[in-house]
């Protein structure tokens, strides 16, 4: 059943078409007008004004490792973020802890944790996925590089970003 | 020595130093800010910024300062030829080569050919400010615009791909039919001045006042307000049909990007691409030099005396020519960003069932209102 | 249930969850559990070891019929024997079925007690499951998913025990992860054959260690590590190289003797990690000697062959194999010996003797490998596929026996080409005998031979390949590719067909199965099987081989 949609009825001055147009170019013209006169509130720009004042805390950024407060780096290289993270960003190569090491008990560290920020896409898995409160969405987002081995964040880059998280694991304490 | 004796070395110099002039020293870096102008408008328009940034990055010549004017972004044009030039010019597999490599040249070149005629100026040093002043300038226009139709009708057909062809086709047959309207159109300004000179042209109205403002000259007769009506007809159709001819929206169905991808020029990159592009802005400033000519009374403005009066008041009169094109070329803008696309059959009806016989039925009221004036 | 067995099993009626079903005399209450597909969480009780009852985890509700005074049991309206249930749980691994026994095995009673069992079980444990390399396979991570809290309620401190302790060469204990199931200590003592591992101090101090003075050396030390329901026996070797749930598990057998274990081979991005027995009871059981187990690095190695080599040049495939093809054609087929090998398999070794006939070359045998059998699993035959070898005439009943008869014949120069499957140098041949031959070598590794081959091609390692063995018992078993072989290295069937095509041979096989085809259409050993009906399992052929073979 084919239905067919009533067209409206047209008075002259719409079927002319012209007075249409003269209030469209007065339409488009008060905007014009308005940008000039600075009235209109435009996007933000970005290099010279930027967001990171009202970024919420919950902003998911840079990933990245961090030190608890006796220096020791979190991570345990337990790899449920390379096995979550959607992209495959992560890569991690496990590692022993000597026994002569203060933190010998924890046993095991990440001898190379590497995360390929081309791939990475922000999504926090890893965040949530860690045990042992290790990896962090930091707030840095403009991650640049001009070559793919820039924008391979090693141990070391991870940890420069990420910094030291107090915080309330009592796991590796001896003394627990 | 007869035959060097006869070439007219006076005539040839100062026609190239015209053509010079007019071409690259104003068309050409007109059309580039005229693009410009269109991003900053259209910005404006739909409350966004637009290029703002650009500048001359002056510290790559050794300065001290990157200059970036007033509102920014003025250096946009010139990155943007510089982008032009130095990208890969590739050229498919599958085109046919000839065709290919001569459509952006038939398209660039009646459009530039077509401002020889154009009186840009009212003298300057005793030298009247038009390349060829030529009796039947309008037709000359005329004739020569037409050509440009080949340019993208044979980018169309060589590009051997579909967006290309239907964008050729669709501009083959927008462009014959508007071209009757807009011959159709200027006729009663002919009736009106006598001459299809242009030059001749702009003098009856800087005699007689614009036609489209007849009060210029300082007064008003019972013949000019009765012509004030046909003539703003013809005005409407004669600007309506340059869109069209132009390929501007809302007429822009041969490149319509929503349904045809970029139309007639898709499978063109880099300079090829280009000189489409500076094709169409050249046709527009032609086009509304035109408009300038016919109806806005070309270089005169009241109370300015013409060149023969001192070089200085030459040069007004050649600025003065270019803002009034400067300004149509905003209107353009303006159409441009504010009117949606016609329909394929709508801009075929319009043209034909409209414009063509208003146009005609124009030239019958002319002629009436000159005979009963007379 | 019970299948038909040659003598009469007595069938006894069991009610389980309220169903009725029968189970031949001597079945595990555990074990019936399971075929009625009522899972029971066990971390003590294996069923190819004794039944200490130690870990309580497998109690269930337990209930025998009503006896009347006279012995007789009480009938309801159905005609089924009344339960008297007993008011306590009883454990069901060291329970064999009754007549008229029922069981319950998820009602609250039986969940409460998971639940407090989980609860002691996980007083002491360390919850490092993040660095535990058990973490994806350990029952204590399923059952405290299915069975546990979520939460502790033990506020103490916890009981400090030896962790990261070396029991033996390939062993380490993580003692505060040990839930004293004593699998480790039956498996050694039982299976093993070597009583080196028991319980130390009490209570909750308890832990497991070695004998004094004694170390957990022997060759069957991993299979503690698999075994062991928890994180406390990890295997040095694996110990922390890559997470479990990483790893691709394929399922093929061992090449390391002539038994064949089937195994599950782990592997990652194309690199092996760990193989691990799999249970097949007509081969292996679940065992598998360290030996073998650990022998898979070489696949790995470096020093792998990855190009052809020509006169000990890198050359391509089309090149090396024209080259061999103007050798094989310059000399006549007495002038050729072909040395197979008892560790390809039944297609690569069909190939072979489609080889030796197209070349009609009769100087064909394989390289025995034999070693001290040690009673348990690893046989005298070294070599994985001499039954294979002999059904396929590649050799005869004693492998190697035209062995010095060619190094003879190569010594007195009547040999001239030397087509290797392995490293001649195992024939008895000295450097000074090798260098006169021209060797035509396919190998993975480079050996002593390799320097003086002409022409030298890259073939695959046992992990790399799919195809069969037939092993010491005449079982025909399957091979599956885990790996992909390194660089330019092809699989030896491919190479095979290469040489045959070179050499002008026809009707060549595209796929292994095409090989396998041909090879059951010319030999009735393997007459209507294909690949794929061996199974994971594999098929006995034993009775359609020559007699003489076992």
């Amino acid at each position: 059943m084919a239905y067919t949609v009533p067209r409206p009825k047209l008075t002259f001055a719409e079927k002319l078409y012209l007075p249409n147009i003269v209030a469209g170019l007065a339409i488009t013209f008060k905007h014009l007008k308005r940008m000039l006169k600075g009235e209109t509130k435009v996007v933000m720009q970005y290099p010279e004004e930027k967001w990171d004042k009202s970024m919420p805390e919950h902003y998911r950024g840079a990933p990245t490792l961090v030190t608890d407060q006796h220096g020791r780096e979190r991570c345990v290289a337990c790899q449920l973020c390379e096995f979550i993270c959607p992209p495959r960003a992560i890569k991690i190569t496990p590692g022993h802890i000597p026994a002569e090491n203060a933190f010998a008990k924890v046993e095991k560290y990440p001898a190379a944790f590497d995360i390929d920020m081309i791939r990475c896409i922000y999504c926090g898995m890893c965040e949530e996925v860690c045990p042992e409160q290790a990896i962090f969405l930091r707030k840095d987002y403009a991650i640049t590089g001009t070559s793919r081995e820039q924008m391979l964040h090693n141990k070391e880059k991870l940890y420069e970003l990420g910094g030291v998280f107090d915080g309330l694991i009592h796991k590796w304490n001896p003394e627990k | 020595m007869d035959f060097f004796g006869s070439i007219p070395w006076l005539l040839i110099f100062t026609s190239l130093a015209k053509t010079i002039f007019l071409v690259f020293l104003v068309v050409l870096p007109m059309v580039s800010y005229t693009v410009y102008a269109e991003r900053r408008v259209s910005a404006l328009i739909q409350d966004r910024l637009g290029p703002n940034r650009t500048g001359f990055p002056l510290t790559l010549l050794g300065f001290k300062k990157d200059f970036s004017p007033f509102l920014g972004g003025l250096g946009q044009p010139i990155a943007d030829a510089v982008k032009f030039l130095l990208k890969e010019d590739l050229t498919p597999g599958h085109v046919n080569k000839p065709y290919f490599w001569l459509a952006p040249a038939l398209a660039m070149m009646p459009a530039i050919v077509t401002l020889s005629a154009v009186p840009f100026g009212s003298e300057l040093f005793g030298y009247k400010m038009v390349v060829a002043d030529i009796n039947v300038g309008l037709l000359f226009m005329f004739a020569i615009s037409s050509v440009s139709v080949y340019g993208i009708v044979l980018a169309g057909w060589s590009s051997n791909s579909k967006y290309p062809f239907l964008g050729g086709i669709r501009s083959t047959s927008q462009m014959i039919s508007y071209e009757l309207c807009m011959g159709l159109s200027a006729v009663p300004v002919l009736l009106v001045t006598g001459s299809t000179g242009l030059s001749k042209i702009v003098n009856y109205q800087v005699e007689h006042g614009w036609l489209l403002a007849p009060f210029t000259d300082g007064g008003l007769q019972l013949r000019e307000v009765l012509l004030i009506i046909p003539i703003f007809i013809a005005f409407i159709t004669f600007t309506i049909s340059m869109f069209a001819e132009t390929n501007r929206l809302p007429f822009d169905l041969p490149e319509s990007e929503t349904e045809l991808v970029a139309g007639y020029h898709t499978e063109y990159s880099s300079m090829k691409f280009a000189l489409f592009f500076l094709g169409e802005y050249t046709a527009m400033i032609a086009g509304s030099a035109l408009v300038v000519v016919l109806f806005l009374g070309g270089w005169h403005v009241p109370f300015i005396p013409d060149g023969s009066h001192g070089a200085i008041f030459g040069l007004i009169n050649i600025a003065t020519f270019f803002g009034k094109v400067a300004l149509l070329l905003i209107c353009f803008i303006w159409v441009r960003w504010t009117l949606p696309r016609f329909r394929y059959d709508q801009l075929m009806k319009l043209g034909w069932l409209y414009l063509f016989e208003i146009a005609l039925v124009n030239i019958f009221i002319t002629a009436g209102i000159l005979a009963y004036t007379k | 249930m019970s299948t038909a067995a040659p003598t009469e099993v007595q069938m006894l009626n069991v009610q389980i969850d309220g169903v009725w079903m029968q189970f031949p005399k001597g079945t595990r209450l555990i074990e019936a559990c399971s075929q009625a597909q009522k899972f029971i969480p066990r971390y003590c009780y294996h069923p190819k070891l004794s039944s200490p009852g130690n870990c309580r985890m497998c109690l269930v509700e337990l209930g025998m019929p009503k006896m009347t005074p006279d012995r007789k049991p009480v009938l309801d309206a159905d005609g089924r024997p009344e339960i008297a249930w007993i008011p306590r749980p009883q454990i069901s691994c060291a329970q064999d079925v009754s007549e008229g026994m029922a069981v319950r095995t998820d009602s609250p009673m039986v969940q409460d007690c998971r639940k407090g069992v989980m609860e002691f079980l996980l007083i002491n444990h360390p919850l490092d499951c993040p660095i535990c390399d058990q973490a994806g396979e350990c029952r204590l991570q399923e059952f405290s998913v299915e069975y546990g809290n979520a939460s502790s309620r033990f506020l103490e401190r916890k009981v400090k025990k030896p962790k990261n302790v070396e029991l033996g060469p390939r062993v380490t204990l993580d003692a505060e992860r040990c839930v004293l199931c004593s699998r480790c200590i039956r498996f050694m003592r039982e299976v093993a054959n070597d009583d080196v591992l028991g319980f130390v101090d009490r209570g909750s101090f308890s832990t497991i260690a070695c004998h004094p003075d004694r170390i957990l050396d022997s060759n069957y030390s991993l299979n503690t590590v698999d075994i062991c329901p928890v994180g406390a026996l990890t295997s040095t070797d694996f110990r922390f190289k890559m997470r479990v749930w990483f790893l691709k598990e394929t399922k093929t057998i061992d090449v390391n003797d002539g038994l064949g274990c089937n195994i599950t081979v782990g592997a990652r991005q194309n690199t092996v990690y760990r193989i691990t027995p799999r249970e097949n009871n007509d081969v292996n059981g679940v065992w598998l000697p360290d030996s073998h187990r650990l022998n898979f690095k070489y696949v790995a190695s470096e020093q792998r062959l990855k190009t052809p080599l020509v006169r000990g040049e890198t050359a391509s495939w089309e090149h090396a194999l024209e080259t061999l093809a103007e050798i094989l054609k310059a000399h006549g087929p007495e002038s050729m010996a072909i040395i197979a090998s008892a560790r390809m398999t039944n297609e690569e070794l069909f190939l072979v003797s489609r080889l030796s006939e197209h070349l009609a070359v009769n100087q064909v045998d394989v390289v025995p490998r034999t070693g001290e059998p040690d009673g348990i699993l690893i046989p005298a035959d070294r070599n994985p596929n001499t039954s294979g070898a002999k059904a396929l005439g590649i050799c005869g009943s004693t492998p190697g026996a035209r062995l010095p008869g060619i190094a003879e014949q190569l010594r007195k120069g009547s040999i001239k080409v030397l087509l290797c499957f392995e490293d001649p140098a195992h024939c008895g041949l000295t450097e000074h005998d090798l260098s006169k031959a021209t060797l035509l070598c396919v190998d993975i590794l480079p050996n002593r031979s390799t320097p003086f081959a002409a022409v030298v091609l890259p073939g695959s390692a046992w992990i790399e390949k799919r195809g069969s063995m037939v092993n010491i018992r005449g079982r025909l078993q399957r091979l599956n590719q885990a790996t992909l072989p390194p660089a330019e290295a092809r699989n030896d069937w491919e190479i095979l067909c290469d040489i045959l095509r070179v050499t002008g041979g026809s009707n060549l096989p595209s796929t292994i199965e095409e090989v396998f085809k041909q090879m059951s259409a010319a030999h009735a050993a393997f007459g209507g099987l294909t690949l794929s009906k061996i199974g994971d399992l594999g098929v006995s052929i034993a009775d359609s081989l020559p007699p003489s073979d076992h």
